[in-house]
């Protein structure tokens, strides 16, 4: 491919495992009305105050490759909880379709659903939801017991679990007497248990403290590292989206505002709410190698005893290398060969938030 | 007011002063053609519900009063001690009240079984119609705005207003006081168990549906253990109010301590009809503590120790 190598689209011509196309949420008991007028292109606030109805997401579309994590972004009320809740049919919506492999999801009858659920997709809270009633490793084994699952093999499965997510010791206590953390953890190994291939995340570690948080999402990149599943994750802290991310949307009032990897978001805002939004974001953990050199065509070997780094090495980590050599900073592929260079001035342009 | 009276009279309104006679639905009539009907159309099948019901009923009597009551006595008591999670306190209670009973008049211990056994087959009958109901109501709203003014209106009836017509169907005896103890306790059973669904988290219900588990797997493993304490206070409240019919229903000839308490009231005599009463109220504090010490047990192990 030539120079253009250095130009990575590789990501947007995977195969989609879930495709989210022109999905639209309205709430409310004069919904047909109320599509109609969103169809059309009016705003939200018009359509709430002629027909009652909220809209909870406009024509939305969105594709998930296997394998990868996909961040949906926005604060509160952007719809992005509504929007998972479509990926595994716990919310209908009222046009659209969500194809999951290429399969319709909306098609399916209930008993298609039911096992759709226990076999594909599963899904982690914002609140745990935790069945009080019963303990740890029944909470983690719930999965395979509505599959009807023997015993034995569920609490082989359960300890298993528990002891990946680092909870070995609690499986007979009950789920309150875990502290929040755990009590996710305990929620995180019930939804690997049943092997799923796509595990959706509503907001999962809002409700810790920004240590617990922060061990999590740590906890989170060494399981996908192993398990390589496909992540619906859903936050409203940038800072997790950017580092938990392959992809990002950003959702504002029930529209998508821009896709794209955590860079270009960063590099390119689209409009001026997601600028606004990335203007205070710690631009040297977020930007890499790659997204800041001066591309130069691909050169095999040629760099010999000059300070080289990764393509994908965060700013942050390049920063003193940088500093060190009066030269530029070669930028190396996975093979070794140099793809680009950094001058000390793009790095600290790229540091500073364009206006 | 009489001025007005006399205008609208002179008006040729006089409908508007006296309620015209015409205006009148005849429920009267119609409520007595269809009690008539119903017996004549329908006796062999109250009969039929009316045997199986005596014949339960008798089976329980004759084991309650068969029984030796120092046997009895221990099996309540310890019944009250396992159910309590071994509670100390609750038992002694319990022992302390049903020993009581015979206490004030050994004739009393015989007479509390056969209430105990009349109260017993009312309860399970409350609890095997009303948590279905309780559960379908949950699930279904449009059903349940028909079902809560039903229920209201089984409760603010006066009892005699449908002993009577109970009598008629049933005949004498223990089966329509039975019949009249579950419409008036029936109530708290269905109520708490709708409200003990409707208030399990969403949330839960949500993890439950996205596990893929079936409509069965989620009321049987989520929903009916997660309001079981509201359930078991609906039964609680289901036995208060089934044991408070006790003496309305000794008047269509259940016998138990009701019929003692009505005796000593014909007599006059005071204080036959007071121990009786107490006799009441002991074996009341019994079974309420006995409904109440496992839902507690329960709550406790739910919220933590």
């Amino acid at each position: 491919m030539g120079a253009s190598s250095c130009e990575r689209n590789g990501a947007d011509e995977e195969l989609s495992l879930i495709e989210i196309r022109n999905i639209y949420k309205i709430f409310g008991k004069s919904a047909s009305r109320a599509f109609t007028l969103a169809r059309s292109g009016q705003s939200k606030q018009r359509i709430l105050s002629e027909t009652g109805c909220t809209v909870g997401l406009q024509d939305v579309s969105l594709n998930v490759a296997d394998g990868e994590i996909f961040v949906v972004m926005g604060l509160s009320g952007s719809g992005k909880s509504t929007l998972i809740r479509h990926i595994n049919r716990l919310i209908e919506p009222t046009a659209g379709q969500v194809l999951v492999r290429g399969r319709d999801v909306l098609s399916l009858n209930r008993q298609e659903l039911v096992n759709f659920r226990r076999s594909t997709v599963s899904m982690v809270f914002q609140r745990f939801a935790l069945f009080p009633h019963i303990t740890v490793w029944e909470n983690v084994a719930y999965g395979l017991k509505v599959q009807g699952a023997p015993r034995p093999k569920r609490m082989e499965r359960a300890l298993g679990w528990l002891d990946k997510v680092g909870l070995n010791g609690f499986e007979r206590q009950l789920p309150r007497q875990l502290s929040g953390g755990m009590q996710q953890r305990v929620g995180l190994a019930r939804a690997l248990c049943t092997d799923p291939d796509i595990l959706l995340m509503d907001e999962p570690f809002s409700a810790l403290d920004p240590l617990i948080r922060n061990q999590m999402q740590k906890q989170l990149m060494a399981l996908q590292q192993d398990f390589h599943k496909t992540i619906v994750f859903i936050t409203h802290d940038l800072d997790e989206a950017l580092l938990l991310g392959d992809h990002i949307a950003i959702l504002k009032d029930g529209l998508v505002e821009q896709v794209g990897r955590p860079q270009d978001i960063v590099l390119r805002p689209a409009s001026p709410y997601v600028r606004e939004f990335v203007r205070d974001v710690n631009r040297g953990r977020v930007l890499t190698a790659e997204a800041i050199m001066t591309p130069c065509p691909r050169n095999k070997g040629d760099n010999r005893g000059e300070a080289s780094v990764t393509r994908d090495t965060v700013i942050e980590d390049l920063l003193h290398q940088s500093v060190a050599t009066d030269r530029v900073l070669k930028v190396v592929d996975d093979t070794g060969g140099v793809i680009g260079e950094i001058h000390r001035d793009a790095v600290l342009k790229a540091l500073v938030a364009r206006p | 007011m009489e001025w007005l009276r006399n205008l609208l009279h002179e008006i040729g309104a006089g409908w508007a002063v006296e309620w015209p006679k015409a205006l009148n639905v005849p429920l009267n009539s119609w409520i007595n053609d269809f009690v008539e009907w119903l017996i004549t159309e329908h006796g062999q099948a109250f009969e039929a519900v009316s045997n199986s019901i005596s014949v339960v009923l008798l089976a329980i009597e004759q084991t309650l009063r068969g029984m030796p009551w120092l046997v009895m006595f221990f099996f309540i008591t310890a019944l009250a001690w396992f159910i309590s999670g071994r509670r100390l306190g609750m038992t002694i209670l319990v022992a302390v009240c049903l020993f009581s009973i015979g206490l004030i008049d050994p004739q009393l211990w015989d007479n509390a079984m056969v209430t105990l056994s009349v109260m017993l087959v009312a309860t399970i009958l409350c609890i095997v119609i009303g948590i279905p109901v309780g559960l379908l109501i949950s699930a279904q709203d449009r059903l349940r705005s028909l079902v809560i003014p039903l229920l209201d209106l089984m409760q603010t009836m006066p009892s005699f207003v449908y002993l009577i017509p109970a009598i008629m169907l049933f005949g004498l005896g223990a089966v329509p006081a039975i019949f009249a103890t579950v419409i008036y306790a029936i109530p708290p059973v269905i109520r708490l168990t709708d409200l003990g669904i409707r208030l399990v988290d969403s949330g839960l219900g949500e993890a439950c549906d996205a596990m893929g588990a079936n409509r069965i797997q989620k009321l049987l493993g989520l929903q009916i253990p997660t309001a079981l304490p509201n359930i078991l206070q609906g039964i609680n409240q289901t036995t208060m109010l089934a044991l408070s019919m006790v003496v309305i229903a000794s008047m269509i000839g259940t016998r138990g301590l009701g019929t003692e308490v009505l005796l000593g009231l014909q007599q006059l005599n005071v204080g036959r009809a007071l121990e009786a009463g107490i006799a009441i109220v002991l074996l009341a504090i019994v079974m309420d503590r006995i409904t109440q010490a496992y839902g507690r047990k329960l709550l406790r192990a739910q919220r933590g120790r």
